[in-house]
């Protein structure tokens, strides 16, 4: 809760530090204020957790854990924003001020305990990133962006909330804790249309914000045009309180109404899969088979939800964190290259390796994270994943799962490929101290989960 | 307020159902078919608003007001998205001189 509190004082703070002019203050206030906000969080861990606020909210571990991967990648996002905004505009304070409010949005998302702070959780993020994909005014691409995405946004939430009214109007509240006593008193034959209804409308609305196929259409577009920072931002926080948001929907309140929506959420999954990794085989722009690439882990995600069980919490939070700094390493090179030649295409990699050793290793590890091999957190993540498929007897959705694993290995590996085999000639990239120490870390994060997937893969119970 | 609660009680709750299910369609099909992003901007509104309606009903039907109290949760986001939609509406206007989404195709996969 004194999480919440902070997170949401704090862009407030940076907005009278920006009318005092006091610039340079803003990025060391925001990293203190939100490293605040994680201890907070994680002192709450070993309190028995009650609803508050009249059971609006419940910071269980569920809600701590993903709360602190979310402040932490924001933390590391924001470390590279470093004289990134000032090239933008020169109103920096409204920028990070913005992106702390999606955080506090996401903050609710993750520790909901009633519907309505679902939905306000998710308003105040969406608004906040509408405005965000659209910081670079005169760029006719980022102006796209936020339109496409303000469209889209609106859209899928008229979705949401009819969904979110159908099952008020069927189970007489917007508790989880009463909709969960509603559900179980039905089974999936006696069950309300209108409820049945309520959860159809609840899975669009939410694969439209997660990006999930077939409503992921705007996700390529949005993050192509964003700019590459916000881009990092939307495609790792926002994905993971997503998901986290998801997940806890469905394993508190539908779970024993599993048979109604398990299939429906089987083609999504396949669906997504598929269109991602394929999709992204043959997109020529680096950012661009991010943006697919993304589409096609929100599909792994999703076999947390469709596989339902004890572990699932668990398994969504040991990939999230893997794709998060994976994501984030792939973003803060793609930034420093993209500074350098002016495009993000495949080629602009070229001769990387020779050049700039350091980063070169840090990308391939990311690349290979991404790609799911051995020894890094992202083969931890889908060994969880499908294994929690495998216990739930889903052996054909493994399949198509690994296939499109072995698929995304190739473009995964085009990008080492021209880091280590072509060549082109081009001046050393100056990557600052800051840049290099995210990028260590994520590194040490990515390498040590691959190896000692236990620190994180038993938090939450 | 009694007797105006027993007025909307006196139409069976399917009447509203579909009634909202009827605004919550056009809303869609407006999205989906119309150019104009103002347009298709107030196509959202009326989906908002279909499910106001529907909020409001079943909150007097179950005389429980915690759905009533979300129609003003829904009321505020769509202020909210209102004030932010048409900063971008008119940021886009300025780069292109117009508001038709047919314009928006520079991005393509």
């Amino acid at each position: 809760m004194n999480t919440l509190i902070v997170i949401s004082v704090l862009p407030i703070v940076l907005l009278y530090l920006g009318l005092y002019k006091a610039k340079n203050a803003l990025l060391p206030v925001t990293i203190v204020g939100l490293l605040v906000a994680l201890g907070l969080a994680v002192s709450q861990w070993n309190v028995d957790a009650q609803p508050i606020f009249s059971g609006m909210m419940l910071f269980d571990k569920y809600a701590i854990a993903f709360s602190s991967i979310s402040i932490l990648s924001t933390i590391l996002i924001l470390a590279l924003s470093k004289e990134y905004f000032e090239r933008i505009s020169s109103h920096v304070a409204e920028y990070y001020a913005v992106i702390l409010f999606a955080l506090a949005g996401i903050i609710v998302m993750v520790s909901y305990h009633n519907l309505s702070m679902l939905f306000i959780g998710i308003e105040i993020m969406s608004v906040s990133l509408y405005i965000l994909a659209g910081i670079k005014k005169t760029d006719f691409a980022s102006n796209e962006a936020a339109l496409k995405y303000f469209l889209m946004g609106a859209f899928s939430t008229g979705f949401l909330l009819f969904g979110i009214t159908l099952i008020y109007g069927s189970s007489g509240s917007f508790d989880l804790d009463v909709i969960r006593d509603w559900a179980l008193t039905h089974t999936a034959k006696t069950v309300d249309p209108m409820f049945y209804t309520g959860i159809m409308l609840m899975i669009v609305g939410l694969c439209f914000k997660v990006g999930a196929a077939p409503f992921h259409f705007w996700t390529p577009d949005v993050y192509e045009g964003s700019p590459t920072l916000i881009t990092a931002f939307m495609s790792t926080t926002v994905k993971t309180a997503g998901f986290a948001a998801f997940l806890r929907l469905f394993s508190t309140c539908f779970a024993s109404l599993a048979d109604l929506w398990t299939p429906t959420l089987m083609v999504i999954t396949v669906i997504t899969l598929c269109v991602g990794n394929v999709t992204a085989l043959y997109q020529q722009s680096f950012k661009r088979m991010l943006a697919f690439s993304s589409i096609s882990h929100a599909g792994y995600l999703l076999f947390a939800i469709v596989a339902l069980g004890i572990n699932s919490g668990n398994s969504v939070f040991v990939y999230a964190t893997a794709y998060t700094v994976a994501s984030i390493i792939a973003f803060a090179v793609l930034i420093l290259v993209q500074q350098q030649s002016g495009n993000d295409n495949f080629e602009s990699f070229n001769g990387l390796g020779k050049r700039n050793p350091f980063l070169a290793f840090v990308l391939t590890v990311a690349m290979l994270s991404l790609a799911g091999i051995p020894l890094t957190a992202g083969f931890m993540g889908k060994f969880f994943m499908f294994g929690g498929a495998v216990a739930k007897m889903q052996i054909w959705m493994v399949i198509i799962a690994v296939i499109n694993a072995i698929v995304s290995i190739y473009y995964y590996f085009k990008v080492i490929i021209a880091i280590y085999f072509r060549d082109a000639e081009r001046a050393e990239l100056v990557a600052p101290g800051y840049v290099n120490v995210v990028l260590g870390l994520s590194v040490v994060i990515t390498l040590v989960i691959g190896v000692y997937p236990n620190l994180i893969s038993n938090l939450i119970p | 307020m009694e007797k105006f609660f027993n007025i909307v009680q006196s139409v069976p709750l399917n009447h509203y159902i579909l009634l909202s299910c009827i605004l919550f369609s056009i809303g869609v099909i407006g999205v989906l078919t119309r150019r104009n992003a103002i347009v298709i901007f107030m196509s959202v509104e009326l989906m908002l608003n279909a499910v106001n309606l529907l909020l409001a009903v079943f909150s007097v039907f179950r005389n429980d007001p915690s759905g009533q109290v979300f129609v003003f949760f829904v009321m505020a986001l769509a202020a909210a998205e209102v004030a932010v939609g048409l900063a971008i509406i008119v940021m886009v206007y300025r780069n292109t001189s117009s508001i038709d989404i047919n314009v928006l195709n520079k991005l393509k996969w």
